[in-house]
Order: structure tokens, then C-alpha cells, then sequence
């Protein structure tokens, strides 16, 4: 079981903030959330891509610099859906 | 009410004016929206001139509410028509605005000073930031004044200049190891977790923003209300760039001025905001940030993609010097006018040095750059690329010498 995190913009659809679920990798994981909450891949995937305005993170660290959505995953991982701001 | 709403950027969605900062629709970011028709009937340009000298002479314009700003003085600046670094550079009507000479030494002062007067307004019970250094000392000292506790973090290898003054106000200064966009990342989980915090580059954003447009009601304001030709601008996350146009076109609004400002932007080499520009690409977040301009070292620029568009909109361009120029920058403004900039300062210097040389700015066009940190606070970071000291023995004769090489 990998533990997921969202962000209080997502509690509109998921409901909850922390969840525990079983997944391989991100794709698996992103795969198993939009089955479980309605309206949320219209929301994340734009064009076929994920969207800008959000970034995951796997132990801290932006799947951009790991392998993506083919990022593994194993038992007690930590993802992180963040609302993507930075700088100012 | 000035602000009726906070409206997503990207699909429209509009929220009440709270602590908000990200679309639930589309997960776009979310910007402030004014009820234009109360703000005209309300800004003068008389009443401006008899404000306060500071950001708040310009209250019509900023989202607060009736409540009394938290103000250290920031804005209204010196606005320098700068002739020897014009002859310098070959430029007839080159002007800067000084923001190093704000209460906390740079320009986020501006955006610090309506963030925490609206966390105020909102009864927020502490105020907290990431930052590559300026914003925590602009943080500390505002909160220090609203009596608000303040929790700031700050990247490891910060310049110690940065933090000091961020500690000597009393802030809780957290050193996360990483780059700025780790300890980015932190304080944006940290203010998810507590929303009646006020974090002032994250659920205060949209508010916080606004403040550096008064860069841009200044600049027309010392123009006897007339529009630059053009204006350079340093950019990290682009969130600068984006608040002076916006700024530029408040002041059309309210038919305060008319025509078009072409606005460019400067970001240390290999940065994504310049990249972009320069390629014509999108906006690619990168990992590895090896400038030694860390206050505008942003991998993952938020506003990116929109100071592109403007920057394309608006007829400009990017540039994007290298540290070496950068500190050459520094150098040329420090000797050319008396100002001792950081090195963003001196990042957009050589970025106008660049785009004059490239006939990208005509010669009697009328410039702004903007000058928006102290350079006292980097000192540590140039000093090897200075001349060192003549060391002589208490002897004339040996003064003497030296100015006779």
C-alpha cells in the first residue's frame, strides 16, 4: 500500500485528504483514482497530458525528474498531489 | 467593495474573495477581480498625488477592503533618470526605478506590505513564506509590525545576509535541504495543512501579486502620467512581470494614460522563462538551477507560461546573461550611478545592456528597468570579482606611488 496525499482544491471530489491504496507505479495509481473519483482525470489530464497546475511528488521528489508516470512504486511511498506555486 | 471576486486564469471560474489561490474546476491559479466602475469613481489622480509616499498612495487600486495597511514605508521610490549609464549604454531617456532603497532593501516589500495587511483583514493567526532570501526579510519585518508570528523557509546556502535579517525580527527561519522549490514545496504542504496561516506566495497569492503593480502606477505617475516605450524586468517566477502589465493596463482602465509599453524580461541563463522565449517553446520546468542569482533561481516558474505571453503579446523579449555579465551588470550600475544593486539588478542590466545591443530598443525610446534588490545583501557572492584593496605602509611616499602608476 503506497499513501496519497491531495490538496484541499481536490476535497471537492475525493472527499477525503489522505488515502492508502495499492499501486505499482504513478500511471497504476492515477489510473485506480480517476476509477474511484468521478471527475477528477477531466480535471488532471488536459490534452492527453497532465496538466501544469499540479505536481506529484514521490518522497518529496517531482515525478518530472524521476520516470514520470512510469515512476515506481512500492509499500509506505508517500505521493503528494501539490497545487504547482512557486516564486514570487 | 473594490473585489468581488478571485477568478481562475485559465477557465474563468469565479470564487468569494477568501483565502483561495488554486481553481477547483481546472486547478488553474486564481487572480483578483475589481469592480472597475466603483474603482474609476473613486481614484483621482489628485488624490494620488496627496497619498502617502508609499505603495499605499495608490489604495484605489490595491485589494484591501477598509482596513489599515500594514505599512513600513514600501514604494514611492527613487525614480532616476539615469544618464551616465544611458550614455554608457547608448540610450537618450534610460530611467530606473531604485527599489533597493526599500525598508527591507528590495522590491517585494511592496507585495509583502498588501499580503499581511490582507491576512490581517482575513484575522489570519501567523504569516509564513518560502523564499530565496528577500521575501523573508520583507516577511519578518512586516510581521514583526502586525504583530504576527512569521515561519520562513529558505533554501540551505542561502546567502547568510538574507537570513540575518529575517532572524534579527524575530522570525522562525526553517533551512530545508534542497533548492528553493524543495522548500517550496514544504511550505506549500505546510499551508494546506493550515489554512489560517497566511502563506503569502501561496493561499495569499492572488492578493500579494498586486502589490508590485504599484511598480507600474509609479513609473506613469513620474511620467507625468504617460506610458514608457518599453521596460526590462528581472523574472524568477515571471509573477513580476506579469503584475507591472497588469498595472500598465489598471491605469488604461481608468484612462489615466493610453498606449502600449513592450515588456521584456531578463532571467539568468538556463532558466525556463527565457528559454522559452528565446526558443519559442513552452515554459520546461528544469531540476538543476546552476546560477549564482539565487533570488531569481526558480526551476518551476508559476506565472511562467503567462510572462511569456505577454512578453510575445507585448512585442518584447528575454534575455538571459550569464553570471559573468550578470556581475558585470552590477558593476556598470554601481559605477555609472551610485546604486549598489544584488545581482538580479545586475541580471537585468545586462539583460538591457543585451536587448539595446541587439536594436531590440531604439536609442530615444523612453526605458524603465526596474532595480529591485540591495546589493549589500550579495555582497559576499561578488567580492571576488572586485578589485582588491592597495595595501601601502603609513608613508607618503609611498601614496605617492601609488598615484603616480
Amino acid at each position: 500500500m503506497v499513501k496519497v496525499k491531495f490538496p484541499t482544491v481536490f476535497v471537492q471530489i475525493t472527499k477525503e485528504r489522505k488515502i492508502e491504496i495499492e499501486a505499482k507505479n504513478v500511471k497504476e495509481l492515477l489510473d485506480k483514482l480517476f476509477e474511484r473519483y468521478d471527475g477528477l482525470k477531466e480535471r488532471l489530464i488536459k490534452d492527453g497530458e497532465l496538466t501544469p497546475f499540479i505536481n506529484i511528488f514521490v518522497n518529496g521528489e517531482d515525478i518530472r525528474y524521476l520516470k514520470g508516470l512510469e515512476t515506481e512504486l512500492k509499500d509506505d511511498d508517500e505521493i503528494a498531489f501539490i497545487p504547482a506555486i512557486s516564486g514570487g | 467593495m473594490k473585489v468581488i471576486a478571485l477568478k481562475c486564469k485559465i477557465c474563468g471560474k469565479e470564487f468569494p474573495p477568501k483565502a483561495l489561490y488554486t481553481c477547483d474546476n481546472c486547478f488553474g491559479p486564481l487572480e483578483v477581480k475589481y469592480d472597475w466602475e466603483f474603482i474609476a469613481e473613486n481614484v483621482s489622480k489628485e488624490k494620488i498625488k496627496k497619498g502617502p509616499l508609499s505603495i499605499w498612495r495608490y489604495v484605489d487600486f490595491l485589494p484591501i477592503e477598509n482596513v489599515d495597511p500594514i505599512d513600513l514605508g514600501a514604494g514611492y521610490t527613487r525614480f532616476i533618470k539615469a544618464e551616465n549609464l544611458g550614455k554608457e549604454l547608448g540610450l537618450k531617456n534610460l530611467y530606473l526605478i531604485d527599489d533597493s532603497t526599500n525598508p527591507t532593501y528590495s522590491f517585494k516589500d511592496r507585495v509583502v506590505s498588501v499580503a499581511v495587511t490582507k491576512a490581517k483583514e482575513f484575522g489570519m493567526k501567523a504569516v509564513g513564506c518560502a523564499s530565496t532570501g528577500n521575501l523573508a526579510g520583507s516577511l519578518s519585518a512586516h510581521a514583526a509590525k502586525a504583530n504576527l508570528p512569521a515561519y520562513i523557509f529558505v533554501p540551505r546556502g542561502i546567502e547568510k545576509g538574507k537570513i540575518i535579517q529575517a532572524l534579527v525580527h524575530g522570525a522562525n527561519v526553517i533551512e530545508v535541504e534542497g533548492t528553493y522549490d524543495d522548500a517550496n514545496r514544504l511550505a506549500t504542504e505546510v499551508a494546506e495543512e493550515n489554512p489560517d496561516w497566511g502563506f503569502v506566495n501561496i493561499n495569499l497569492r492572488p492578493y500579494y501579486a498586486e502589490g508590485s503593480k504599484t511598480l507600474a502606477y509609479e513609473t506613469a505617475e513620474h511620467l507625468n502620467w504617460e506610458l514608457p516605450d518599453q521596460v526590462v524586468v528581472p523574472m524568477a517566477s515571471g509573477a513580476l512581470l506579469c503584475a507591472i502589465y497588469r498595472g500598465f493596463e489598471d491605469l488604461k482602465r481608468v484612462d489615466f494614460v493610453d498606449g502600449e509599453v513592450i515588456m521584456n524580461g531578463a532571467q539568468p541563463a538556463g532558466l525556463p522563462i527565457a528559454k522559452a522565449v528565446k526558443s519559442g517553446g513552452d515554459v520546461i520546468p528544469v531540476r538543476e538551477l546552476k546560477t549564482i542569482v539565487h533570488s531569481l533561481a526558480i526551476g518551476n516558474p508559476a506565472d511562467g507560461m503567462f510572462a511569456k505571453e505577454i512578453i510575445e503579446k507585448t512585442g518584447g523579449y528575454a534575455e538571459d546573461p550569464s553570471d559573468v555579465e550578470s556581475i558585470e551588470g552590477v558593476k556598470l550600475l554601481a559605477r555609472t550611478e551610485g546604486i549598489f544593486t544584488e545581482l538580479a539588478g545586475g541580471v537585468t542590466i545586462a539583460g538591457l545592456k543585451r536587448l539595446v545591443e541587439e536594436g531590440r530598443i531604439d536609442k530615444s525610446d523612453v526605458v524603465v528597468a526596474y532595480i529591485t534588490g540591495n546589493g549589500l545583501k550579495t555582497g559576499e557572492s561578488i567580492v571576488s570579482y572586485l578589485e582588491d584593496t592597495i595595501k601601502i605602509k603609513a608613508k607618503l611616499e609611498e601614496f605617492e606611488e601609488v598615484i603616480s602608476w
